[in-house]
């Protein structure tokens, strides 16, 4: 099975040398085979957002390394990382530039070129096929593609982030807890839709979450962060047959 | 009076694209302006006093202030230093660089040919200005709003709305600011260029207040046309030039002398960003009035809710 992610002996640390010095990643080794879809718990502060903060390159580790489809990205930027990554952030704004339409959205997360294109952006054909997966989202999104974004919803925003991610095909989806500032309902359409596409595409996917039943629900793995460390990091059938009551044992561990 | 307001509202056009750029596009406000319009206007006086041609040496001015944005831009993005700031060190260390270039603080052209001269010579002066101004600014904007149509353009969009998600997806984030920096000062040397030529002389002073020049250009430019289409938002700046130099034309005709020209601008600046602001106001008040009008009950709803923001034109929303 082919490696996408290796992580190495990560440590990171917050204020060193003050008062406020907190050892938030200590000694992180993880790796993340193809076809993974793992969910990441863990309780607030026990550093699951920094470890994925680390990976999307957004922070820089204090130590080890990262090993992104053979690549050795520990020192480089987000949008050389962007090449094989995509990301979700949990605030639907973040993900997507709320001035421009629809229609520009898609066409920048199309293909994470990393280089100066002068080509002209709006291709004839693009609108129907980009209607087309739209109309997969169930949002009515199709018919807003001249739209600026920002005056689209949250949950229309976030599933449009959503699908921009999966556009570029990445080799790793990171979606950091994309479903939190989701009313309940919402929240749920997105987490089917997520799922549907990371099958379909058959995308590598690591999901912070903060609800269990997600946690469980979704996924073939299921790896628990705390205080700095791995605690728990089970698969397959060993994951199936975990229930609420052993997680929330866990995390009194 | 307005024949000579549209021609020099032209030339000052690129100057008020440039503040467009930075502020509108990139959301960033740049004070390099103060320093590169008069190094645009230093730089192209300089060449054609040294036997350049005019069209050699505006070019050569245009090329000046890209790179006084270039700096701006490393100061910003690669070192870290705040972008007015940033804006502030080389707006200054330009004034010594512009003192360097030109010798003195104020240097005249002779009978150097200007580039209103390669024009038919039938035409008047004023009409020779506008000619110019339409040839120079239609180039710019036609050329901007073919770049906003690339990918690249896309991209630098991105960058100034959202600059997270832009290095999400893969653009190089200050690649796009420095590039953004330097067609913005580029343009605003360009106009510094054509009103050396235009007024016959360099000054050194001649960049003083320009941002403030530039930001009512803008802003009165929006309040004529606002749209999120790029070609109009260019348009814009241009009616917004030209508008802002017949408001200045008009205060000097009621007898302001002209020494009281930058209150005047700092003025006309404040009351052009507090009207659309007031606009807004009201025109949300009105809107609100007639959506409650029309509710069959209006005191079981809950649509208190339209509080419109009143955060103002310089938030940029």
């Amino acid at each position: 099975m082919t490696k996408v992610l290796q992580v190495k002996n990560l440590q990171k640390v917050f204020f060193p040398g003050t008062d406020n010095e907190r050892h938030v990643l200590k000694n992180i080794n993880l790796q993340v085979d193809d076809g993974d879809f793992i969910s990441v718990i863990g309780n607030n502060g026990a550093g699951k957002s920094t470890l994925l903060n680390t990976i999307a390159g957004t922070l820089h580790a204090d130590a080890g390394e990262i090993n992104l489809v053979s690549h050795n990205v520990s020192k480089k930027s987000v949008a050389y990382r962007s090449q094989w990554m995509s990301r979700v952030f949990q605030d639907p704004k973040m993900g997507t530039a709320g001035d421009l339409t629809v229609m520009q959205n898609l066409v920048l997360a199309q293909d994470h070129t990393h280089t100066v294109n002068l080509k002209w952006y709006q291709k004839k054909g693009d609108v129907a096929e980009y209607q087309e997966l739209l109309k997969t989202l169930n949002m009515g999104l199709e018919n807003f593609m001249n739209t600026q974004v920002k005056y689209l919803s949250g949950g229309q925003r976030q599933a449009l982030s959503l699908l921009m991610a999966t556009l570029s095909k990445p080799k790793l989806l990171l979606l950091d807890e994309h479903t939190a500032a989701l009313d309940p309902k919402t929240s749920h359409e997105v987490m089917k839709i997520t799922d549907r596409i990371v099958k379909k595409e058959h995308l590598t996917t690591m999901m912070i979450t903060h609800k269990m039943s997600d946690a469980l629900k979704y996924g073939n793995r299921l790896v628990m962060v705390q205080d700095g460390q791995i605690k728990l990091d089970v698969k397959g059938a060993q994951k199936d047959n975990l229930d609420t009551q052993q997680l929330l044992a866990a995390f009194e561990k | 009076m307005l024949i000579s307001s549209l021609g020099q509202g032209l030339l000052w056009a690129p100057l008020a694209i440039g503040v467009f750029i930075t502020f509108r596009i990139l959301d960033i406000p740049d004070l390099t302006t103060e320093g590169s319009f008069p190094f645009g206007a230093a730089v192209a006086v300089s060449l054609m006093l040294k036997g350049q041609s005019a069209i050699v040496a505006s070019l050569v001015g245009f090329l000046a202030g890209c790179l006084a944005g270039l700096i701006t831009g490393i100061l910003d993005t690669k070192l870290h230093i705040p972008s007015l700031l940033a804006g502030i060190l080389t707006m200054t260390g330009l004034y010594s660089i512009n003192m360097h270039i030109m010798g003195k603080s104020n240097v005249p052209l002779l009978n150097q040919k200007v580039l209103t001269d390669y024009l038919p010579a039938g035409l008047d002066l004023d009409l020779q200005t506008i000619l110019l101004g339409v040839i120079v600014t239609g180039l710019v904007v036609v050329l901007l709003y073919l770049m906003f149509k690339t990918r690249l353009g896309l991209s630098l969009q991105a960058t100034g709305n959202n600059k997270n998600m832009s290095a999400a997806n893969g653009i190089n984030t200050d690649s796009m600011i420095i590039f953004g920096y330097m067609i913005s000062n580029g343009f605003i040397a360009l106009s510094g260029a054509l009103i050396a030529q235009s007024n016959g002389y360099a000054d050194i002073g001649m960049g003083i207040g320009t941002i403030v020049i530039g930001l009512a250009s803008v802003l009165v430019g929006e309040i004529f046309l606002r749209s999120h289409n790029i070609l109009t938002r260019l348009i814009a700046m241009v009616v917004g030039a030209i508008v802002y130099r017949l408001l200045l034309t008009v205060a000097m005709g009621l007898g302001f002398p002209p020494d009281d020209l930058k209150i005047l601008s700092a003025i006309i600046l404040v009351i052009v960003i507090c009207v659309p602001i007031i606009q807004k106001r009201i025109r949300t008040k009105r809107q609100l009035k007639k959506y409650l009008e029309q509710m069959e009950e209006p005191d079981n709803d809950e649509s208190t809710t339209s509080e419109e923001s009143t955060k103002g034109v310089l938030s940029g929303d």
